[in-house]
């Protein structure tokens, strides 16, 4: 059996949708963001900002032609080499299937070459673990809003590796509401942070769309309606620059409150007194300051990752992986890949 | 000179590793299971030969055209093995070690693989004396309909793209056919063999130059093309 030598860093790879990132982390129990040593990131954005939307095939192609200029980037910030490394972790899912196995693939062939053990890492386990890498990082057990353009969820973290969903969205995610409702007023792909900073300069009050599924018990989310509303809104008004914007602030209201009073309401139903926020939508200005409000009115802590590590990256998949290596877990060698992974049947990481 | 190389880019998955002046090769037709194969293959050939991983002085791969996903697997893993080792990479034409399947004299070569979508991956090779063989026109994909070749005295067809357009095929090869066989595949063994040469004539490359030849580069419709804006 290999095992991972704790004093050396561990290589993270991030290919499950349309960024590549990569990552050196060195272990640090005490103070995880401490250990990390570098990262690089490259965005497909622009590539796909032509089709529309993520085009699978497209993303998969550059993958292969970013992972590697960017590990020898990471390798370069941090002074290493190949040989310093002490293990390496991958994305091996949820996510395309497609683009997952380019990473994958990548890193477990470094990993056989250097002799080194290998984990494939759950990517909403990476994200809600990316608050770790700040100062002050939170202790399980917590709740997570793990909101982006694929997921909407509330999740239970009791301890590290140990899940319980509390809720999911039935339709659209969070982040893939904002962009399609971008998309029905015009905004080019993807829409959705265009959207968020065209709500700021919006009229408050003037739009006021529903808060789906706030009425009923439970905290499963529902997007896809919102969507209708404010195409019905925009279709019968004058469709002046202000009114977009006040149509688009009028939206962003009613996906952060309905966010904001799932999770207080996950909070109140675990007993749980930190909530964390991860995904690409907790970079979203007006969520951070409604949770950061109802946080000190509540009594519980909220915790964000910093921007960079709220989209896509790899530092958050060479933490999530350095934990369970550390742990002792890894994989052989046969290359597996999850498109679809519950959170719920991870192991537990000690 | 030691160096491994890897073929995945159709349904045969195979791993050949070349010592000194042997070659050792596990091959195997297992369609989606390329994957969890391709390491243990690894392992299994450098355990037979008593070769630690380090000795492995470079990376040789088949870098397409065929299966999009298995040509990726492929790449990305003679990219990662050969990162990690500091070694050099090359990439071998997954028609050209197709072509090697075929029986060695002085008839002309088509390779030719399924490409589905009523497509095929295509090119006509001849063998040198030497032994390796020489691309006579050029690598695309065609339908077979419409497939023009250059002149030649005799024929071998090799390839699925036989199994697939037989009789299409019959019609447009306008020289006797010395030899047709639609169950053969590109294998790391023939990967190893163009590979040797040019690893001799310094055509090795950085691993991260190493990258995959599709053919198939349209694979989706902007939203121009589609219309929408």
């Amino acid at each position: 059996m290999i095992e991972m030598k704790n004093s050396k860093p561990v290589l993270g790879v991030e290919t499950s949708c349309d960024e590549t990132g990569v990552a050196l982390l060195r272990w640090d129990p005490e103070k995880p963001g401490r250990g990390l040593l570098s990262h690089a990131l490259f965005s497909q954005i622009a590539l796909h900002a032509e089709y529309g939307g993520v085009v699978p095939e497209l993303a998969s192609r550059d993958h292969v032609r970013k992972l590697l200029p960017l590990v020898r980037e990471a390798l370069k910030d941090a002074g290493m080499t190949p040989a310093d490394l002490g293990g390496v972790a991958y994305t091996a899912g949820p996510g395309l299937v497609g683009a997952l196995l380019v990473g994958a693939s990548a890193a477990r062939a470094m990993a056989w070459a250097l002799g080194v053990p290998a984990i494939g890492v759950h990517h909403m386990e990476g994200h809600l673990l990316a608050p770790l890498l700040e100062d002050d990082p939170p202790e399980p057990p917590f709740v997570a809003l793990l909101v982006s353009g694929g997921h909407s969820m509330l999740v239970e973290v009791k301890a590290i590796g140990e899940y319980r969903i509390l809720g999911d969205t039935l339709d659209d995610a969070a982040g893939e509401a904002f962009d399609k409702t971008a998309k029905l007023m015009g905004l080019p792909y993807p829409g959705g942070p265009a959207l968020a900073k065209l709500a700021e300069e919006g009229t408050p009050g003037r739009f006021r769309f529903s808060r789906p599924m706030v009425d009923r018990p439970g905290l499963d989310f529902s997007f896809s309606g919102l969507k209708t509303q404010v195409l019905l809104a925009w279709q019968g008004s004058d469709k002046t620059d202000q009114t977009r914007a006040d149509i688009a602030r009028g939206f962003e209201e009613a996906i952060v409150d309905t966010l904001a009073i799932k999770c207080r309401r996950a909070l109140e139903a675990t007993g749980a007194k930190r909530l964390v926020i991860a995904g690409g939508v907790g970079a979203n200005k007006r969520l951070r300051e409604q949770l950061a409000q109802a946080a000190g009115a509540d009594g519980f802590r909220v915790y964000f990752p910093r921007l960079a590590f709220c989209t896509d990256n790899g530092a958050m998949i060479a933490l999530a992986g350095a934990i369970r290596l550390a742990a002792g877990q890894h994989q052989d060698e046969t290359i597996q890949v999850y498109p679809r992974w519950s959170l719920e049947t991870l192991p537990p990481a000690a | 000179m030691n160096f491994l190389a890897i073929e995945t880019s159709t349904e045969a998955c195979s791993v050949a590793l070349v010592h000194g002046d042997e070659v050792i090769e596990r091959s195997e037709i297992a369609p989606r299971r390329h994957a969890e194969l391709v390491l243990p293959m690894a392992d299994g050939l450098l355990a037979e030969a008593g070769l630690k991983r380090e000795a492995l002085q470079g990376i040789a791969v088949g870098r397409g055209p065929g299966a999009f996903t298995g040509v990726r697997l492929g790449v990305s893993l003679a990219q990662g093995m050969a990162m990690a080792l500091d070694v050099p990479v090359v990439t071998v034409s997954s028609l050209q070690a197709l072509a090697l399947e075929a029986p060695d004299d002085d008839a002309a070569i088509l390779s030719v693989i399924d490409a589905r979508m009523g497509e095929i991956y295509v090119a006509a090779w001849r063998r040198e004396d030497d032994g390796s063989i020489r691309l006579i026109d050029r690598e695309r994909v065609d339908t077979a309909a419409t497939l023009m070749l250059p002149e030649a005295s005799a024929w071998h067809v090799v390839g699925t793209g036989w199994a697939t357009y037989e009789a299409i095929l019959r019609d447009r090869i306008r020289a006797p056919i010395r030899s047709a066989d639609g169950a053969r595949y590109p294998q790391a063994r023939h990967v190893a063999e163009v590979a040797a040469r040019c690893f001799r004539d310094g055509e090795a490359v950085a691993p991260e130059l190493a990258l995959p030849v599709y053919l198939r580069d349209k694979v989706a419709l902007t939203l121009v093309e589609q219309g929408r804006a």
